[in-house]
């Protein structure tokens, strides 16, 4: 047995840092048998509809690269840019030795239960690799898609973006309309070469009783960016997903941005950590939690290791009737000469917002929405147009339960 | 001069009231703010409200507009003969009453483009009016947030332009504006209350709460208030109850009663 596969062996029972706790054996590991499917003919009009509200468009149009994963299996895995690679995971480290080497050099295989089971049981998972000096213009698109009931779904995803290349990532994940329960865990290693940017966005459309387990890790080298955009608007059983982001090159920068939408009886877990471990390096985290009576813990961690770096957290909550906001943010500087700092605010609307905008001619439920939009309102480039209005609809429904 | 009109041979002189607040008493929590405030706007005129601090000046504003946290006890007040006395914030808003205020709250992720767009309810592009006004820079700005004084009144203003209101609430204007502002801000709200029309050509009103007057050398105001306590204790002509006021002190004026 390896040595990773024996960590993994010791860590099977091995619970999280945090989140709830779940029972890996009430899941099933019984996947369809989807076919894979060039043309996306095999999609109901209702399939189709249901992931656009991830962000997910089935076609290849518009798109540099894009990639379908339904349970365990590879529906779609396409790219049309020289620039771009594009392969299952299981695919990319038969052909190239390397990618092998980059697995698990980020996550730890051991971290808890969940890293664990996605070595010891890997359905598969996404491969981009971006090479040197391609800047990509259209957004490359994978989807990781549950569409049997109760199925427990494995991936690891792997990305590199070489030397000087640009990338934007549009992640979908979401389930079919039919299914309710399901777990999805989900390791994904992304690697930021010199020079290199990579933003990657993330949009979870879930079921309401699908737990959910990312497990994410960032390198960045000297001159690299990261932005990570996380969208959570519909409901889901609990999220627990901490992506640690080391800023490890003189000058590279991070930006994560998270929107979060906790629904009754969801429980979220979500934060960002980046260390900053070169000089001149920056990093900023956004989170912003709506409460409708779900339970969110909104996590932040910087960790400045050496002087001249450039850090802020700001992490925002809005208590919609009831629910909870619990920011935990923290700062650690590790050096003389960091500059990090942080904001925090949890609360309700306040009655004047509210009163302002109706003096101007707007009645209280469009004065409300117009300031839940302006709290959500994280600039986010290139989603589709489609999300926008799948934002808008959410806050609309999320006003109508108050 | 009041408009005229002509009934059978007999020459009547009537004035359209624009609005007309009667024996007002307002509380906030549990204190007693306005106790029992009196006073008619005609069509086409501009009044002042003089007074210090925690006279009740605010109150009467919010109290118009109708704000939830101003408990009214009794009263009635009349918008172009309409009661609106329980109407809520915004219908008020439709109707015509439109209101600049002293420290405007910041609404975070909302652009000033957006509010200027609610305000017009789509009639003016933000982007002409900004124009006019050397505001461009400011309509991708979150509304409020950072802004300077000045920036903050002329963003008001801007709004209230827009809003195209038939009766003007300004809630000192003036605070906090700097000197070169301040000519821009006068200039607006002269446009604001059509001060470019002959008085019997004009279609709006305004209350305007003050304490410099400054506003006063912008727009021909026709009558003042002054409020003590809660109460209207003088009313005149605003110059010379400025005067006074000037000479002699808010205390005076409780003492003179005239």
């Amino acid at each position: 047995m390896s040595e990773i596969k024996g960590r993994a062996e010791k860590s099977r029972q091995k619970q999280a840092a945090f989140g709830p706790d779940l029972n890996l054996e009430e899941f099933s590991r019984q996947g369809g048998d989807w076919q894979y499917d060039p043309d996306y003919r095999h999609f109901s009009p209702e399939e189709r509809s249901h992931l656009l509200t991830a962000g997910i468009e089935l076609t290849d149009e518009d798109h540099a690269a894009t990639f379908l994963q339904a349970d365990k299996a590879i529906v779609h895995c396409q790219s049309r840019q020289p620039g771009v690679e594009i392969l299952p995971i299981t695919e990319a480290v038969r052909r190239h030795d390397w990618a092998k080497d980059l697995l698990w050099g980020l996550v730890a295989v051991d971290a808890d239960k969940y890293t664990a089971r996605a070595e010891l049981e890997l359905d598969n998972g996404y491969f981009i690799r971006v090479r040197k000096g391609m800047a990509i213009a259209q957004p490359v698109e994978s989807c990781l898609y549950l569409r049997t009931d109760r199925f427990a779904q494995h991936v690891h995803n792997l990305v590199v973006v070489e030397e000087g290349a640009q990338v934007h990532i549009i992640t979908g994940c979401a389930t079919h309309p039919g299914v309710r329960s399901g777990l999805h865990i989900g390791v994904s290693e992304f690697y930021v070469q010199k020079g290199g940017q990579l933003t990657f966005t993330m949009i979870h459309n879930w079921g309401e009783d699908v737990h959910v387990r990312p497990r994410t890790a960032v390198m960045v080298e000297e001159g690299g960016t990261y932005i990570s955009n996380y969208i959570l608007l519909r409901p889901v059983k609990t999220v627990q997903m901490y992506p640690t982001v080391t800023l490890n090159g003189e000058g590279a920068v991070a930006r994560l941005q998270s929107i979060l939408i906790a629904h009754p009886g969801c429980e979220l877990d979500v934060g960002g950590r980046v260390i900053l471990k070169a000089p001149r390096t920056r990093a900023e985290v956004i989170a912003r939690t709506l409460t409708t009576g779900g339970y969110s813990v909104a996590r932040g961690h910087l960790i400045g290791m050496v002087p001249d770096i450039k850090a802020h957290l700001e992490c925002r909550g809005l208590i919609l009737g009831t629910g909870v906001v619990h920011a935990i943010p923290e700062l650690e500087g590790r050096a003389a000469g960091v500059d990090m700092s942080h904001e925090a605010a949890v609360g309700k609307i306040a009655a004047e917002e509210v009163e302002y905008l109706m003096a101007r001619g707007l009645d209280e439920e469009e004065a409300v929405s117009t300031i839940v939009r302006g709290f959500l309102n994280v600039k986010i480039e290139g989603l589709p147009p489609a999300l926008e209005e799948e934002m808008d609809r959410a806050i609309q429904e999320t006003n109508k339960g108050l | 001069m009041a408009p005229k009109a002509s009934f059978g041979g007999f020459l009547f002189t009537f004035e359209v009231v624009m609005l007309e607040i009667h024996d007002l008493w307002v509380n906030i929590e549990d204190k007693e703010v306005l106790k029992g405030i009196n006073l008619q706007v005609p069509l086409g005129e501009t009044h002042i409200l003089f007074g210090k601090n925690g006279s009740g000046k605010s109150t009467l504003l919010m109290t118009l507009m109708g704000f939830e946290r101003y408990h009214l006890k009794q009263g009635r007040i009349s918008f172009l003969g309409q009661d609106i006395t329980h109407l809520p914030t915004y219908e008020r808003a439709r109707l015509g009453l439109g209101l600049s205020f002293q420290r405007p709250p910041t609404i975070r992720g909302v652009k000033t483009a957006d509010i200027l767009r609610v305000c017009s309810r789509g009639a003016i592009a933000p982007e002409v009016l900004a124009a006019a006004y050397d505001f461009t820079e400011f309509l991708d700005r979150e509304v409020n947030h950072g802004f300077s004084g000045g920036e903050l009144k002329r963003s008001e203003l801007l709004q209230l332009l827009a809003q195209n209101p038939k009766m003007v609430l300004l809630d000192e204007p003036e605070s906090g504006v700097d000197l070169e502002n301040l000519q821009v801000v006068g200039e607006i709200i002269a446009q604001l209350l059509q001060k470019d029309r002959r008085r019997q050509h004009r279609q709006k009103s305004g209350l305007i709460i003050t304490h410099t007057g400054f506003i006063m050398d912008y727009v021909h105001a026709d009558r003042a208030y002054i409020l003590i306590d809660g109460r209207i204790c003088c009313q005149g002509n605003p110059r010379e109850l400025l005067q006074d006021i000037k000479n002699y002190g808010y205390e005076e004026c409780g003492r003179c009663r005239r």
